[in-house]
């Protein structure tokens, strides 16, 4: 099980007020985890990651286990304690503007 | 009774003012999309109930959300806007070669025949059809492949296509403008375009009088004269008595003629309305008062309207899709500023009214007028 944690903006689209439990088929990486989340919830196509490049957004990050994942190979595998449930995955709206 | 609702788009969400025909009280529903931008809320004209908003941030990109009970709920459509084959590039701010990247909707024009139809204006410049309310959106490409596209440079918004007139007596028909390559028009419902910027003339371009490279900010019709267009460029007012083949300029006795906003009274097809704002490095009311003008002969003659506007220390801008008229029998009228008022008139601008004042930048106002 796989707890996604998403910024306020994304909660309300998905009308979810809290945390995201996913099944997500192995291998666990960044890319299985969207792939999933979007697939749950289609209204986030585009919001996270460019729909055509698969390319994250320029100002979404990826943390987990308090590490910023957002530059890491989306099919690398993500930390044991995400895959287990131990810790979440977050996606961050980047501060900025005003 | 008739009643009148007033779709609002701001910098931090969607308001939906309505209010009955005599316009004295309104009610004020929202944020809708709280936090998000929404360049644009238009409902259908074949269908009231059906209302389409452009909602995007910076951080998520772009939604489209559909009402099919007069903005009660509402759920998102399609969001993908894709180009049509290899976009190409056009000039950037500097004038080298810049790859075609979709970044918003600016504006939503529900078609004047088909409930299901609607067409979307983008940045970068191009203009985009739904044929199913929004499930699945395709680009007209002629638009954008026209052999001047290359040449085609964003203003200091963005290169985008905000204004979009279908002809209501020939749906084959559509005129739309880019800032800042100008206006276009179809014949054949967007197989083929061609600029109809004759007569148009911007000192900001290195010749004044170019086929494309002008700012065009906003164009307007009244439904009864299809041919006869009213253009806020960005400098100068201009008016086309032949569906924008050729234009002449009726800024007239303006003490401006800088502005975004251009619309038509609902009865009288000569009556037109502009903000003017000082200049295009001072995007505020001249003397700090704000003031709609209004011209009763189809331009060139203006008188000033100001009747329940501030007269002192008023420094907001009215953004180039944010004034809509009524058409109940005294025709309404309704603009919304950066400082986040909408103000409208009964009775066909001789006197206002803030009917919301602190809202976020009003970033565009539509009016539907219902039995």
């Amino acid at each position: 099980m796989i707890r996604v944690v998403l910024p306020a903006h994304l909660k309300t689209l998905t009308r979810v007020p809290g945390e995201i439990e996913l099944d997500v088929v192995a291998p666990v990486c960044q890319r299985s985890v969207l792939d999933a989340l979007e697939a749950r919830y289609p209204v986030l196509v585009g919001t996270i990651r460019d729909p055509a490049t698969q390319r994250r957004r320029p100002f979404i990050r990826f943390f987990a286990c308090e590490e910023d994942l957002s530059h890491t190979s989306p099919d690398a595998p993500l930390p044991r304690d995400v895959e287990t449930g131990r810790e979440a995955y977050f996606v961050i709206g980047a501060m900025a503007g005003g | 009774m008739s009643s009148v609702r007033v779709l609002v788009g701001t910098r931090k969400g969607a308001f939906i003012l309505t209010a009955d025909g005599s316009r004295r009280n309104w009610r004020v529903q929202g944020p809708l999309f709280a936090g998000w931008e929404i360049y644009h809320v238009k409902g259908s004209p074949v269908d009231p109930n059906r209302i389409f908003a452009a909602q995007s941030t910076g951080w998520f990109g772009q939604l489209i959300q559909r009402s099919d009970d007069g903005g009660a709920s509402w759920e998102p459509v399609g969001n993908q806007f894709p180009y049509d084959g290899v976009p190409g590039t056009h000039q950037w701010y500097d004038g080298t070669p810049h790859p075609w990247e979709f970044a918003r909707v600016w504006h939503l024009e529900p078609s004047l025949f088909d409930a299901d139809t609607v067409f979307a204006g983008v940045e970068d410049a191009a203009l985009f059809r739904t044929n199913d309310a929004g499930d699945s959106w395709h680009e007209l490409s002629g638009l954008r492949t026209h052999e001047t596209g290359s040449q085609w440079q964003p203003g200091a918004g963005g290169m985008c296509l905000h204004t979009i007139i279908e002809s209501p007596t020939d749906p084959a028909r559509i005129v739309v403008a880019i800032s800042s390559a100008g206006a276009f028009r179809t014949d054949d419902a967007g197989t083929s375009w061609k600029p109809i910027n004759r007569g148009l003339s911007s000192e900001g371009i290195p010749d004044a009088d170019a086929e494309v490279g002008h700012c065009v900010h906003h164009i307007t019709m009244h439904p009864s004269r299809p041919d006869v267009l009213f253009m806020q460029k960005h400098w100068d007012i201009m008016r086309s008595n032949d569906a924008g083949d050729s234009w002449f300029e009726v800024s007239g006795n303006l003490p401006t003629d800088f502005g975004f906003v251009i619309d038509v009274n609902a009865h009288e097809p000569e009556t037109i309305y502009v903000v003017p704002i000082t200049s295009d490095s001072m995007h505020f009311p001249l003397d700090g008062q704000l003031r709609v003008y209004r011209s009763r002969t189809g331009g060139g003659e203006w008188e000033p309207l100001t009747a329940g506007l501030p007269q002192r220390d008023c420094y907001v801008n009215v953004l180039r899709d944010a004034m809509a008229v009524d058409t109940l029998e005294d025709c309404g009228v309704y603009f919304g500023t950066t400082g986040g008022q909408v103000y409208a008139s009964a009775n066909g601008g001789d006197t206002w009214e803030a009917i919301v004042r602190d809202l976020p930048a009003v970033l565009s106002v539509e009016v539907q007028t219902l039995a």
